[in-house]
């Protein structure tokens, strides 16, 4: 491209520096006011040396501080003599050419302008009046400027706008085409583009208050709370997963429908704060209350061997206060965690005081284990789960009453088992017969050495994951069981049991099966229990009966180093012909390496309840009882027959204490999985806080107790100075930021920059706002509503945040064109547009788009809430990194899982989702205020190429085909419409018309390719001709693409 | 100030990844300086180094059995390490719980290389061959102890995310050289020694806060080497240029209408779209190298994915000047086993890495390329676990570690720092991570202390408020 295309933004930013500096001497005569016009020049050139950091602090000299800056200093002299800039040190060590002595110094590499030196001077002239830092002060609800014009705009807001736009020498643009506004209105509250359906309504609508039916209609849609949510999810550093080096999965989704459902419900702001910081504190906190507290759990947990627990629950801390100082009062305060604030008055003291009331959580500090939540938890069943608990304990009491029946039967049962018994044990031999097998070999290259004993000891090749496979003859007659026996051998590593450097393995199942001679059918072995004398912790011999892959047997290798012995019995023997064969394999899938290294392998024929791992193993007074007549022998005899009968043998008894057994596994089972989140629990007592030198976590100073920063309000009497105490500070109207912080995060939402441009920062580095009045009346008017109206027919309250964004959209401002035709001076003098002369125009996030994809398409899962869902990814998306944790291996969902709305796309942080990463979505570490709105060729290659968006091209098309219209023309001008919003021009319609009619050439001459491209996605097109549908795939690519399309116009 | 500005932007005309430049916050000074130097490729001061292959070996290589000889601890062989060198550091809680921590001395041989006589065991011939070529740095050290805050501080100066990566730094204050590539380019590779070792992060190439397009594009070993890069199935190179086209034509009439200069710059990210699809198979594309050439990096060269694969790769990059090459190689992490899979690992690195730096030089490459080779830490003097006469392990240890470095500006056959008879503290010339990332940016032309960007309210840098330039690496 010719490199001067993306020069005129440049330009036009140049222009505006200029502009910035003439409008200041404009107001050449105008009084300085200190917050606009000296704190930016004090914070940015002097406060580094001269300001609130006692450490750094230059020649005891302070200049954040009106009674420090007029002292007389070390030198005599004095830094600032107000209404004599002569006299004052500052002016005169500013002018100065001496590099010895100019201020600020010139390695510092800030020097001041001409214009900041003279701001300065006329600023001592006019009595160097200080002002604390504006942010801090609470507001003052402004006067609602152009009174008289009260009745062409009266919603204020246009009203504040046009005053500065007016004396700038603009006006509002016109008003954006109905299509285009609705299109902008519904992408922006609810994330979705509107229906053809919706866009005709509207356009028919000549109503006065057409366009408030239509914002009434968006605030009231189930999907609004989803749109609302996405951006708290970045704040709050919400993910699926926790993060650090094993980063396994966690499950917080229910914190997540929460959010979509406060922002459905219209929770007031402060309640919202509240329930988030400390829902777990309120009065008889409800389990929705303690849910929303799961905030300040989001944050990432460290599992990594080798940690020092407290080192990690000291960052989770101070992860929370940066969290909630970033979230709700847009302060960085991480930067007090080693010394004082640099810029701001917070000093390193008062974040430890903040640190404390975060403090008391009952945490470890470290992960607990993969794939689960971490303490402290609570459960949420849902409705079908207190269903499905009630069917249970139904079924239990029925499985009982069986029970009970059967066992009035059993000498019935027992007299036939005792018969067969009896013969057993007559005919059995040693228990264990160890098998000479004719083969052992594995998957891998791995090769076997036959010891002396009759083992194999393994070596060569010792790949991630093995198979070892051993064929040996069997004796014809029952098989009832195999003995695994595993040896320690001096070869292994660290001379144990395993091939993992550690010397440990980890079986995951033991397969087996009979192939009798003259090619009959192989008998497969249901192996039904297994038992073992020895398994490590976490790791028992029944997980390899349990078919799950992720487990398995291990026996503590590395301090261990026994032998050790596994026994697996068969559901039902086998009955093995003569010269039969036996298959055993031993499956190694678990862990990477974790092979067995020495093993020896045995079979038995001795029916359940006979057999041990150590040999046969019949009771002596059982045997005694056998012997005996049954009419010979005692009660108690008796009765120890039974109960040994009960437990080794089978039948209608055993099967009913089964299902009692079974039931209640099932109701456990069912309660262990239900979704569970982690929150927030305060421990009884308060930890002790200190002051952390350098922040580390074991370098301890001060003690501090729980408090708030001197230089905000101090917390109301009446509060209890905890967690809870804080959260309702920090949700009161006596609180300066909370409500300009939020109203200035939705007016960047709406608006394209926030009135503070710096969204993520309200300290004494923030932007000075473009109109301060303007925030200040909407954040008293939001907090104390009186003009603001009524939104979607619900009733107003304080902190309605519904209410707030309906006075927005409503805006004449936000309603405006964004043209820029014909406005070459608006876009030189406002280049950013915070003037809003113009509507505000910029790129979709990753999330909208894909919605937008799926919606178009018709292709979207509307269904809220709920699990994460796994939508296509690319090839290994979790692997090519990591080795670690549950979070491995994705496979996408084959349902319409894959059509679930972006913020439900499971989270993996350190290996996050391509397609949202690329659009500039954060990485999920830790809360982040505001994404950068790139735009590179990766996105382009993105939405030309990804499996969703070209499969979404191809419903597009066949939406298009399917339709009932009769000419191409028509279909195509309805896939433009359904994408854009608004009807093509005939121009439009020609390129679109003509590529098509090229295409579907193309594709009948390439019908394989034509059938590839609908081969693309999972879902089936119904194509009579598939040149055709190709054709409008390609038509469906390039709608997709519009730049209108992938920009909220 | 205009028509510096202008210039400097025509100047690198055509690189799209430059248009993060537009919203850089420095100061006008620096945007002179960058006129001023950009041929160099430097922005502060003329650039030595044109570009950069960080060769990073994640896990943590184990420094005394590779670089740093202490042929003197066999007479200490199982001892308990003394109090006196210990110092009451913390430990890992891998190890804290150790009773005892016996000495263990290597059981590699080492030898001295090349006119300068550096020391190299006998794991690394190939790289020794380059003695007179490598600066070693005995002396390293670093403040984590586990893995992932150490090497997100290698890679952010911050041992906590959110930080950007010393590649989206690199990218941010140089742009990119090449109008067809990424200015900054991610290989990674799994050892062979430890195959389930360490995992690496998005963030370890992350933009942190700076905007996202200085992110590292990281290739991937399956798939699509960059995301998206295939056209669907059914869509050819003509077919997609075709639905370009139409899309250009859409998009111009729709500037016509608004005339936002935005839109023109995402029909130039399309054509620059475009330009990848064929600019990255050409770059994966080795059928046109010869035999040999292949070869002389070894064995795996052919396995996709491999180090040595990416080593060639990394080469083909360096001819196309992407400015920050970074290859990944993980699997140094040895608690246990080390003799056993060091070798493993040394086997994957050693000889790709020698014929890659044999390629630089041959193609002219050397002399304005800087190339690092080193972990995250390094390991402990003392067993992890039992002491035998072939076999041990060692624990994390930030208290020293050897990186070498070689290339543009870098004085070779030269060991900077010592490390005490244990090699567990320094004892002369310590060079800590954020001093070693100084110097990387020297020598591209970046001040540390001058590159900034301004996030809520602070202007932040890679060094934090710290860093000294190594003084002693530089010719």
């Amino acid at each position: 491209m010719p490199p001067t295309l993306r020069l005129t933004p440049l330009i036009g930013s140049l222009t505006y520096l200029l502009v910035g500096y003439l409008s200041h001497d404009s107001q050449a005569q105008d009084p300085i006011a200190f917050n606009r016009d000296i704190r930016p020049i004090l914070s940015e050139h002097c406060f580094q040396c001269h300001g609130p950091d006692a450490q750094q602090r230059q020649g005891e000299l302070r200049l954040d501080q009106y009674q420090d800056a007029i002292l007389a200093g070390q030198s005599g002299k004095t830094a600032i003599v107000p209404n004599q800039s002569k006299q004052s040190e500052v002016y005169t060590r500013i002018l100065s050419t001496d590099p010895d002595v100019i201020m600020p110094p010139p390695h510092i590499g800030k020097p001041l302008n001409q214009n900041q030196i003279e701001l300065l001077n006329r600023w001592i002239d006019q009595g160097a009046k200080y002002e604390g830092h504006w942010a801090f002060i609470p507001p003052v609800r402004p006067q609602v400027p152009l009174a008289d014009q009260a009745i062409h705009y009266p919603n204020p807001i246009d009203r504040f706008l046009l005053e500065k736009l007016k004396s700038q020498g603009f006006e509002f643009s016109t008003k954006a085409s109905k299509e285009t506004l609705l299109r902008r209105v519904t992408l922006d509250l609810i994330g979705l583009p509107p229906s053809l359906d919706e866009i005709d309504a509207f356009v028919a609508d000549t109503s006065e208050n057409a366009y408030e039916k239509v914002v009434d209609r968006l605030l009231a849609s189930p999907h609004y709370g989803e749109r609302m949510a996405i951006a708290w999810l970045d704040l709050a550093r919400y993910a699926d997963s926790n993060g650090f080096q094993v980063d396994s999965s966690r499950q917080q989704w229910p914190w997540r429908d929460w959010v979509i459902d406060a922002f459905n419900q219209n929770m007031p702001y402060d309640q919202f704060t509240i329930e988030q910081i400390a829902g777990d504190m309120l009065p008889d906190a409800s389990l929705s209350q303690k849910v929303a507290s799961g905030f300040n759990r989001n944050h990432r947990l460290n599992g990594e061997g080798g940690i020092i627990a407290e080192e990690w629950r000291v960052e989770t801390v101070i992860d929370r206060v940066e969290t909630t100082g970033m979230t709700w009062l847009a302060l960085t305060l991480n930067c007090c965690r080693c010394h004082d604030h640099k810029y701001d008055p917070i000093s390193q003291k008062e974040f430890y005081s903040l640190f404390a009331y975060f403090n008391n959580v009952t945490e470890s500090g470290t992960l607990q284990g993969e794939s689960r939540n971490t303490e402290p938890v609570i459960s949420v069943p849902t409705a079908e789960h207190l269903q499905q608990q009630r069917d249970l304990e139904g079924q239990i009491k029925k499985a009982q009453q069986d029970f009970q029946l059967a066992q009035a039967d059993i000498a019935k049962y027992m007299d036939p088992w005792e018969t067969e018994f009896k013969k057993t044990i007559a005919t059995s031999k040693p228990t264990w017969n160890t098998l000479d097998p004719t083969t052992v070999k594995a998957r891998s290259a791995a090769s076997f050495a036959k010891q002396p004993d009759g083992s194999f000891l393994a070596s060569g090749e010792n790949p991630n994951h093995d198979v070892y496979e051993i064929q040996s003859k069997i004796a014809a007659g029952p098989l009832t069981g195999i003995l695994l026996e595993c040896f320690p051998d001096p070869s292994l590593p660290q001379q144990s049991l395993g091939r993992y450097p550690n010397g440990n393995f980890v079986l995951t199942r033991l397969e087996a099966l009979v192939q009798p001679p003259q090619g009959s059918a192989q008998i497969q072995a249901k192996i039904s229990a297994a038992q073992a004398d020895y398994s490590q912790k976490d790791w028992d011999i029944s997980n390899t009966v349990q078919g799950n892959s992720g487990r398995g047997w291990a026996v503590d290798g590395p301090t261990r180093k026994e032998i050790c012995r596994a026994m697996f019995l068969l559901e039902q023997p086998i009955d093995v012909p003569e010269n039969s064969t036996i298959t055993i394999r031993l499956v190694q899938e678990t862990l990477g390496q974790h092979n067995i290294g020495r093993f020896r392998l045995a079979t038995t024929s001795l029916a359940k309840g006979a057999v041990a791992i150590a040999g046969v193993q019949i009771p002596d007074s059982i045997r005694n009882t056998l012997a005996l007549d049954p009419s010979q022998r005692s009660q108690m005899q008796t009765k120890e027959l039974q109960e040994y009968y009960l437990k080794v043998a089978d039948g209608p008894i055993q099967q009913a204490a089964r299902s009692v057994e079974t039931a209640k596994k099932q109701i456990s089972d069912a309660k262990a999985s239900w979704p569970t989140v982690m929150v927030m629990q305060e421990m009884p007592k308060p930890r002790e806080a200190f002051v952390l030198l350098r922040g580390e976590y074991d370098k301890r100073g001060q003690q501090v107790q729980a408090g708030l920063p001197k230089a905000l309000p101090a917390l109301q009497p009446e509060l209890p100075n905890n967690r809870l105490g804080l959260a309702r500070w920090i949700a009161s109207r006596d609180n300066p930021l909370t409500a300009r912080v939020w109203v200035n995060r939705m007016w960047e939402k709406f608006m394209g920059n926030g009135l503070v441009k710096t969204t993520e920062n309200f300290g004494s580095q923030a932007d000075w706002p473009s109109h301060p009045q303007l925030l200040d009346w909407l954040a008293i008017e939001w907090t104390e509503p009186t003009v603001l109206k009524q939104a979607a027919g619900k009733s107003l309250h304080p902190w309605d945040i519904k209410g707030l964004q309906k006075l927005i959209v409503m805006s004449q401002a936000y309603q405006q064109s964004t043209s820029l035709v014909g406005k070459e001076k608006l876009l030189e003098a406002d280049p950013e547009n915070r003037w809003l002369g113009r509507g505000p125009r910029f790129r979709l996030s990753g999330e909208v788009l894909r919605d937008q994809a799926l919606e178009s398409s018709g292709l979207l899962t509307k269904k809220i809430g709920g699990p994460s869902v796994k939508p296509y990814m690319p090839e290994g998306v979790w692997d090519e990194t990591s080795v670690y944790g549950d979070l491995r291996n994705y496979k996408h969902d084959t349902d319409d899982r894959l059509y679930r709305r972006s913020l439900y796309t499971v989270w993996k942080r350190t290996a996050a989702p391509p397609t949202m990463l690329l659009f500039d979505a954060p990485n999920r570490e830790i809360c982040i205020v505001k994404r950068s709105r790139t735009n590179t060729p990766l996105q382009a290659l993105s939405l030309l190429n990804e499996v969703t968006y070209v499969e979404a091209a191809k419903m597009l098309g066949q939406r298009m085909m399917l339709s009932p219209l009769q000419t191409t023309k028509e279909k195509l001008k309805f896939g433009f419409r359904l994408v854009t919003g608004r009807t093509p021009t005939d121009e439009e319609l020609q390129v679109l018309e003509e590529s098509w009619q090229e295409d579907h050439q193309y594709y009948q001459e390439h019908r394989d390719k034509a059938e590839q491209l609908l081969a693309v996605g999972q879902s089936k097109a119904q194509a009579q001709s598939p040149a055709e549908l190709a054709a409008f795939t390609l038509a469906g690519n390039v709608l997709l693409n519009l730049d209108e399309v992938i920009t909220r116009e | 100030m205009h028509m510096n500005r202008q210039a400097f932007l025509k100047s690198s005309a055509g690189s799209l990844w430059l248009s993060a430049m537009m919203s850089l916050n420095r100061s006008d000074a620096s945007f002179d300086e960058a006129t001023k130097h950009q041929r160099s490729g430097g922005i502060h001061h003329q650039a030595k180094a044109k570009r950069i292959i960080y060769l990073f070996q994640s896990g943590a290589p184990s420094q005394m059995d590779l670089f740093d000889p202490k042929p003197a601890l066999e007479n200490r062989r199982g001892e308990d390490l003394p109090d006196s060198i210990r110092q009451g550091q913390r430990l890992t809680t891998m190890t804290s719980g150790q009773s005892k921590f016996p000495v263990a001395p290597s059981m590699f041989k080492f030898q001295q290389h090349g006119k300068s006589g550096m020391w190299f065991s006998e794991l690394m011939p190939h790289m020794a061959t380059l003695a007179d070529d490598w600066c070693q740095i005995r002396s390293m050290h670093t403040e984590a102890i586990n893995h992932d805050p150490a090497i997100t501080f290698c890679q952010t100066g911050s041992q906590l995310a959110g930080r950007p990566s010393i590649g989206s730094w690199i990218s941010y204050g140089l742009g990119s050289q090449n109008k067809d590539l990424p200015a900054y380019v991610v290989l990674t590779s799994f050892g062979t020694g430890r195959p389930d070792d360490q995992p690496l992060y998005d963030r370890l190439w992350g933009a942190g806060f700076l905007p996202s397009q200085h992110q590292g594009v990281k290739f991937r070993n399956k798939g699509d080497a960059v995301l998206y890069l295939s056209n669907p199935a059914g869509v050819d190179a003509q077919r997609r240029r075709k639905t370009l086209d139409r899309l250009d034509k859409l998009n111009r009439k729709h500037f016509e209408d608004l005339a936002d200069p935005e839109i023109q710059t995402r029909i130039s990210q399309y054509e620059m779209a475009f330009r990848m699809q064929s600019s990255v198979p050409d770059l994966l594309n080795v059928a046109d190298e010869p035999e040999h050439a292949i070869q002389k990096y070894g064995p795996d060269v052919k396995r996709p994915g491999s180090y040595a694969a990416n080593c060639l790769l990394a080469r083909r990059l360096a001819e196309r000047d992407v400015r920050f090459i970074q290859l990944f190689h993980m699997g140094w992490d040895h608690h246990g086993g080390l003799p056993n899979a060091i070798k493993l690992q040394c086997r994957d690195t050693d000889q790709p890495t020698k014929a890659l730096i044999d390629d630089l030089k041959e193609r002219g490459l050397f002399d304005d390329t800087l190339i690092v080779w080193g972990g995250e830490f390094g390991r402990t003097v003392y067993s992890q676990g039992a002491l035998s006469a072939d076999n041990y392990g060692r624990d994390h240890h930030p208290r020293c570690f050897t990186t070498l470095v070689t290339g543009a500006g870098v004085q070779g056959g030269h060991v900077i720092g010592q490390t005490d008879d244990y090699c567990y503290n320094i004892t002369q010339d310590p060079v800590h991570v954020h001093d070693l990332n100084a110097t990387i940016m020297h020598l591209l032309g970046i001040d540390h202390t001058r590159l900034t960007y301004r996030f809520q309210g602070r202007d932040y840098r890679l060094t934090d408020i710290h860093g000294n330039l190594v003084q002693s690496m530089l010719t």
